[in-house]
C-alpha cells in the first residue's frame, strides 16, 4: 500500500488529494470536493503523462529554432530523458506542422513533431 | 488612398478570427494589416500545448492553433499585408500605416476591428530599488528570445510573478537546462491556472514562494542575484524577512494590458478597467464603424473565447458596411460591483442583442462558496453559487434577452456571500 498527495487540476480549487494506490491501482482518495478529482487521480497517481513542448535547431530557414512536441505523451519520470534525445536534433527547412523528426523518442515510443512552419530562407 | 470595405489591425488570432467571420457573414473585401513578418500574434511565440480544447476538442500548440486560422483566411483569399504597422486611425476611419514594400500609405475603411492583442506591464512601473543590470527580462520576451531566436537567457533563474506566461516560462527554462530557483507572488494564490502550477512548477519541484516579492536587485552589468521579501496583509514587504537568491537571470511576469493607443487616436472610449475599447454586445465601440475584440478589449485566459469573440466582431463590421445595423437606440449598460471588477460587453441593445448573449468578467479576489448575482434595474434575476472564483479565470454569465424585459437601463453583475 502507497499513499501518494497530487493538487487535482481540474477546477481552480486545487484540491490537496490524497491517494491510496494498491498495487498500483488508486484504492481510496479523500480531500476531493467532487466526483472529477477522483477521476483525475485515477490516472494521474498511477500513469501520469505529459506533451513535452520544446524546440529544435534549424538550418536554412527564416528562424534559428522550430517548435516540437512529442505525439502521444511521455511518461512524466522520463521527461528529461526525452529531451536529451530531442537536443541531439536538427531540422532542415523547410519543415512542416506534422513532420516527424524521431521515432520512438528515448524508447517512449513517442515521435518528435514539428508544430510550426518553417520556410526557406 | 486606397479604400476596402474591412481592414483588420493584427493578424493573432483575433485578427484571423475576425476575418473569417466577416467573410461568413457575406464581406468581401476585407484587409488584415499586421506589424510582424508573420501573421499568428502572441501565439507563435506559445509553442506548449493547451490551446483550442474548446474549439476543436485537442490540445494544439499555439503556431498549430494559429495554422488552422491562417489556412482558413488564405483558402478564402483574404490578404494579409505583413510588416505593415498602423500608425494612426482617425475618427472617419482613415488608417495611416508604414511598411517597407509600400512606405507611408493611407487607407479608408468602411469598418475598423481593432485586433492589436496586448502587452507586458513594464518593470519599470514596479519600484525596485537596486542598479539595473543586464539579465533582467519580461517573460513575454524571455518566451520570444528562446522560441523565436534560438536564444537562451541564462542559466539560474528567478521569476517575479506566478501569472501564466511566468510559469510557463519556469518549465521551458528547466527543460533547457536552466535552474529556476522559484517563483514569487505578492497574493496568496497564483494567478495563474492550476493546471499551470502543477505541470510547470510542482512536476520539476519549483518552489512557488506566495505573499514574496522581489525587494532588491543586485549586480553591476550582469544580474547576481535578488533579496526576496514576505509581504504582510497591507501587501507590504515585512522588515527582517529578507532572504537572498542568487540568479542570473530575473523574469517578470506582473500581467497584461491591452495595446490601444491607436484606438485613442480614433476617439474610441476606453474602460478605466479593462484598459481596453467599452463596447456593445456587436462589439462596436464608441466611435460608429470601429470594432474591437480579442486581448485589445480586455485580457483572455483562452484562445479560444478570443477566436469566438473575434468571429462575432467580424460579423457585426460586415453587417455595418452593408447598412443593415438596425438599431432602436435603446441601451442597457453592464456593470460589475461588489467584487465583480467590470463587464464586457459594458452595454447592450435589448432590442437587436441576441436570444442569449455570453458576458464576460474578471473577480477582484479568491472567492470560496459565494454567489455570482445578476441584477436588473435592483431585482435579482439569478443567483448562482460557485465553488470557487478567482481573478486568475475569466468568468461568464449567459445574459437572455427575456431577463431584460421592456424598460430596463442597468444590468449589475456582483458577488455575494450569500
Ligand atoms: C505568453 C502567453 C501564453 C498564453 N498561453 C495560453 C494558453 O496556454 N492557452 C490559451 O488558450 N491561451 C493562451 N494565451 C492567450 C492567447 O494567446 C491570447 O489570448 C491570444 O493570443 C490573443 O489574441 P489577439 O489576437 O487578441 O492578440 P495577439 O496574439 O497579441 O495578436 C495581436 C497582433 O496585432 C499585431 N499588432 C499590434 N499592433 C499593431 C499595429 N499598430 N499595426 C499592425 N499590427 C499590430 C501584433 O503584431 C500581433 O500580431 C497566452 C498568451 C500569452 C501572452
Ligand atoms: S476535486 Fe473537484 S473541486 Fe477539487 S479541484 Fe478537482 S475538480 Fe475542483
Amino acid at each position: 500500500m502507497a499513499q501518494l498527495e497530487l493538487t487535482c487540476i481540474r477546477c481552480p480549487m486545487g484540491c490537496t488529494l490524497r491517494v491510496t494506490l494498491e498495487i498500483g491501482a488508486v484504492t481510496a482518495v479523500e480531500g476531493n470536493r467532487c466526483r472529477r478529482g477522483a477521476e483525475y487521480a485515477a490516472t494521474e497517481a498511477v500513469h501520469p503523462v505529459r506533451t513535452v513542448t520544446t524546440s529544435v535547431r534549424a538550418v536554412g530557414g527564416t528562424r534559428p529554432v522550430v517548435s516540437v512536441k512529442t505525439v502521444p505523451e511521455v511518461p512524466k519520470d522520463r521527461i528529461f530523458d526525452v529531451m536529451a534525445a530531442i537536443r541531439g536534433l536538427t531540422a532542415t527547412a523547410p519543415v512542416h506542422i506534422g513532420d516527424v523528426l524521431l521515432r520512438d523518442a528515448a524508447g517512449t515510443g513517442a515521435s518528435i513533431v514539428v508544430t510550426a512552419e518553417l520556410e526557406k530562407r | 488612398m486606397t479604400t476596402h470595405d474591412i481592414v483588420i489591425v493584427g493578424a493573432g488570432p483575433a485578427g484571423l478570427a475576425a476575418a473569417i467571420g466577416a467573410r461568413e457573414a457575406g464581406a468581401q473585401d476585407i484587409l488584415l494589416l499586421e506589424r510582424d513578418g508573420e501573421p499568428g500574434g502572441i501565439l507563435n511565440q506559445c509553442i506548449h500545448n493547451g490551446f483550442g480544447l474548446h474549439t476543436f476538442n485537442e490540445e494544439l500548440t499555439g503556431p498549430e492553433y494559429a495554422r488552422r486560422y491562417i489556412d482558413r483566411v488564405n483558402e478564402l483569399g483574404i490578404p494579409i499585408q505583413t510588416g505593415t504597422t498602423v500608425l494612426d486611425i482617425s475618427p472617419d476611419r482613415v488608417l495611416t500605416c508604414t511598411s517597407r514594400e509600400n512606405g507611408f500609405e493611407q487607407i479608408r475603411a468602411g469598418a475598423v476591428i481593432l485586433c492589436m492583442g496586448c502587452r507586458e506591464r513594464p518593470r519599470g512601473a514596479m519600484d525596485i530599488p537596486g542598479s539595473r543590470p543586464a539579465g533582467i527580462y519580461s517573460a513575454g520576451t524571455a518566451q520570444r528570445l528562446m522560441n523565436i531566436d534560438g536564444f537562451m537567457p541564462g542559466k539560474e533563474v528567478f521569476i517575479m510573478g506566478s501569472g501564466n506566461i511566468g510559469l510557463i516560462m519556469a518549465r521551458r527554462l528547466t527543460l533547457e537546462g536552466a535552474v529556476v530557483k522559484g517563483v514569487c507572488n505578492r497574493s496568496a494564490y497564483s494567478s495563474g491556472l492550476k493546471r499551470n502550477v502543477v505541470q510547470c512548477l510542482d512536476d520539476f519541484g519549483i518552489p512557488l514562494m506566495v505573499r514574496h516579492t522581489v525587494t532588491e536587485i543586485h549586480g553591476r552589468d550582469r544580474l547576481e542575484g535578488v533579496t526576496v521579501s514576505e509581504v504582510g496583509e497591507d501587501k507590504k514587504p515585512i522588515p527582517g524577512t529578507e532572504q537572498y537568491i542568487s540568479c542570473d537571470t530575473l523574469l517578470f511576469s506582473v500581467g497584461l494590458l491591452p495595446e490601444n493607443e491607436l484606438s485613442e487616436q480614433a476617439g474610441v472610449e476606453l474602460d478605466a478597467v479593462t484598459g481596453g475599447p467599452t463596447v456593445d454586445d456587436r462589439l462596436a465601440t464608441s466611435v460608429p464603424g470601429v470594432f474591437a475584440c480579442g486581448n485589445v478589449l480586455h485580457v483572455h485566459d483562452l484562445v479560444d473565447f478570443v477566436s469566438e469573440e473575434a468571429a462575432r466582431a467580424g460579423a457585426a463590421a460586415a453587417r455595418f458596411v452593408r447598412g443593415e445595423t438596425v438599431s432602436s437606440g435603446r441601451r442597457v449598460s453592464l456593470r460589475g460591483r461588489n467584487g465583480v471588477r467590470y463587464s464586457v460587453p459594458q452595454s447592450v441593445d435589448p432590442d437587436t442583442m441576441p436570444e442569449e448573449l455570453t458576458v464576460r468578467f474578471r473577480v477582484a479576489d479568491q472567492y470560496l462558496g459565494c454567489y455570482l448575482s445578476c441584477y436588473v434595474d435592483g431585482v435579482r434575476v439569478s443567483h448562482k453559487k460557485k465553488r470557487i472564483m478567482t481573478p486568475g479565470e475569466m468568468e461568464a454569465f449567459v445574459l437572455r434577452r427575456e431577463m431584460l424585459g421592456n424598460d430596463a437601463r442597468e444590468v449589475v453583475f456582483c458577488v455575494e456571500e450569500a
